[in-house]
């Protein structure tokens, strides 16, 4: 176990707590650069697919870990940035300029769904959330000459500076890169005060309040964060998928990105990768499993929803703090053998708090 | 105006079904402040229930009807002691995501039932398709039975609610229940089994709006869906108001059905969330909600 003797202040912000954390980063750093080598083009387009997830998935975890925010639309950002994506590359933009456009479109969406944080909190701006996922939904279909409708929007190959991203090696460095500048950005913003005060909306508003955190302000900040983050996905999605429809980014999408950072375990950037990689792993597990099943079981389209549905209970029911929840306990188990003991990480019993007052 | 009154009425039929969800919600919320956002997927399932009872099991709509509700019934207290009564205390969002869990794992569970499946299904009702003229063969206001039942047993069955809330016993310990669990855990009500009886209580009313839906939409496993526009009627209504679930749904309800109408193609689907976004910025508590203020 790491005892961390603090001797300047700068360790308490530090990104790396200790070497082995340094040690350990690099590898992992080490291995996603030498992906393309040791995976099958499948396997890395999976990966792929991952590392978009897991961007929109830190947003969503920014919202709803960190600030305490449930946004139940939230493929309607994600929407947002890929048709703007697919609207400004076919009008001959760069990818340069596109992507923070698509970023800053889907930001401008967040702070205009984060309008109603003004007035409702809680439950109320959820419903404020899914409300706008279903009109942008509408939009989208209804808008064809911007989005094609329902026929949905095909996208040119993306060129770089001449660099053909179409490959599948070169854009899965793209993701990766984007997605790693993502992280290190969201890192970065919560251990400054804005971070700061999003963590402090999450655990109380009244007392955020009383420390003088405005809330409104906070919570369209928030919004728009991850909605922007959520745009930077969708462009990425686009130009993966190469055609993009409305349903692509219906509601169930919405539910399912909730579903992956509840998994993955809400209040940890780590959760915001975990869950999205479990969840691609779990399909292809799915998959593959089929075969072996009997086939009046194998070949049912419920059987995907119906073994995420479970693990999300069991998840919710077992491990509130998800798979980062459980792998913490695991390193914990490691790191003091022999002494772990069953009530170490013993959830809380706390009374239900009402939120009405009479 | 023949028209404005024809659409009006066919309107107040969806609304009341986005009423009776809307009630589940409200309920559930009044006592335990917890959203289930599976109500639209129980509504599913009770819609699914009837049908086997009467297409596989060849009973009468009435007894098919009676039984449904009471199955829901058990459904929804199972659901309420198997994985909801562990989270009790747990924050909102721990519980709105097991509920949303649920409504996932249900959608995916009714596709793999043989017989069920991934179909759209018919229920037989013996009112199907018939209509009755208002004011003169040919000439008046032309109301569906469909719709006529689904109005008839809205309003039965809130008067029933109301009467029951107000009269019995139970009526009144849950009402107790959802204004104070500790007070009225000290007066020696059973909080938690009366917690289980008010998701039993809910589910039965979604298992109702199901089969009252079910001659107008088909039954099939995305027909929670509907639920989903419950929750601009409750806002609407105010979310802890059981009258206010009643006008916020026929609200929401009639102004989609002149929204299909009055406006462009598209205008209808989405009609009820720009009426709820409206009034959270001008309104929030809803027409009947009372006032929050959070404690600290």
């Amino acid at each position: 176990m790491h005892f961390i003797f603090k001797t300047r202040y700068e360790q308490d912000i530090s990104l790396f707590k200790h070497s082995g954390q340094v040690f350990w980063y690099a590898a992992l750093a080490l291995a996603l650069v030498a992906a393309p080598w040791l995976l099958s083009e499948y396997a890395l387009s999976q990966f792929t697919f991952i590392g978009i997830y897991a961007i929109v998935c830190l947003g969503l975890m920014l919202l709803a870990g960190f600030t305490g925010q449930v946004s139940l639309g939230h493929a309607g950002f994600l929407a947002m940035g890929a048709y703007t994506e697919a609207w400004l590359q076919a009008n001959g933009w760069p990818f340069m300029i596109s992507l923070p456009m698509a970023a800053l479109v889907a930001g401008v969406t967040g702070i205009i769904v984060g309008l109603p944080a003004l007035r409702v909190k809680g439950l109320y701006l959820s419903i404020a959330t899914l409300a706008f996922g279903f009109i942008i939904e509408e939009v989208v279909v209804r808008a064809e000459h911007i989005t094609g409708g329902n026929a949905g929007r095909q996208l040119d190959k993306l060129m770089i500076a001449g660099i053909d991203f179409d490959d599948g090696t070169n854009y899965y460095y793209l993701v990766t890169f984007i997605a790693v500048l993502c992280v290190l950005g969201v890192l970065n913003l919560l251990r400054s005060p804005t971070g700061r005060a999003f963590v402090a909306i999450r655990d109380s508003e009244v007392s955020a309040q009383s420390m003088g955190i405005n809330l409104a302000h906070y919570k369209t900040v928030a919004f728009a964060l991850s909605a922007a983050l959520a745009g930077i996905a969708g462009a990425l999605y686009a130009h993966k998928i190469r055609i993009i429809t409305p349903d692509q980014f219906g509601f169930l999408q919405s539910i399912e990105l909730l579903m992956m950072v509840v998994i993955g375990g809400l209040g940890s950037i780590q959760g915001a990768i975990f869950g999205p990689a479990f969840w691609f792993v779990v399909q292809q597990v799915i998959v593959v499993g089929k075969d072996w099943l009997p086939p009046g079981l194998g070949q049912q389209t419920g059987l995907q929803p119906t073994i995420f549905g479970f693990i999300l209970i069991a998840i919710v029911l077992f491990e509130p703090m998800g798979l980062y929840g459980r792998w913490l306990k695991f390193r914990t188990f490691l790191e003091i053998f022999p002494f772990y003991r069953k009530g170490m990480f013993k959830r809380q019993k706390s009374y239900m708090k009402s939120e009405r007052m009479k | 105006m023949l028209q404005l009154l024809q659409l009006i009425v066919s309107g107040a039929a969806i609304g009341c079904i986005y009423a009776l969800i809307a009630l589940g919600f409200v309920l559930i919320y009044k006592a335990t402040e917890t959203v289930n956002f599976a109500q639209g997927d129980l509504m599913m399932i009770g819609g699914f229930l009837g049908l086997t009872a009467m297409t596989v099991a060849g009973m009468p709509f009435a007894v098919a009807f009676l039984l449904t509700t009471v199955a829901m019934a058990l459904v929804g207290m199972g659901a309420e002691r198997l994985v909801l009564r562990p989270l009790l205390g747990q924050p909102a969002f721990t519980m709105i995501m097991m509920t949303i869990g649920l409504g996932y794992l249900a959608r995916g569970v009714v596709t793999m039932i043989p017989y069920w499946g991934t179909e759209t299904h018919t229920l037989p009702v013996p009112y199907k398709d018939e209509v009755i003229w208002l004011g003169g063969e040919g000439t008046g206001l032309v109301v569906s039975v469909e719709h006529l039942v689904i109005i008839l047993a809205t309003v039965v069955l809130v008067a029933l609610l109301y009467a029951f809330f107000r009269y019995t016993r139970l009526g009144i310990a849950m009402q107790a229940t959802s204004q104070n669990q500790l007070a009225a855990f000290y007066m020696g009500i059973p909080v938690r089994r009366v917690n289980m009886l008010i998701w039993g209580l809910s589910s039965a009313i979604c298992g109702v709006a199901g089969l009252l839906l079910a001659p107008i939409t088909f039954v099939h496993a995305n027909m929670g869906f509907v639920g989903l526009k419950a929750f601009p009627a409750a806002v609407v209504g105010g979310f802890g108001s059981i009258p206010g679930a009643l006008v916020g749904g026929l609200i929401i309800g009639i102004v989609e059905s002149l929204a299909g109408f009055y406006l462009p193609e598209g205008f209808k689907d989405i009609a009820a969330y720009v009426v709820v976004l409206v009034m959270l910025v001008v309104k929030p508590n809803g027409l009947f909600g009372e006032n929050l203020t959070k404690k600290v």
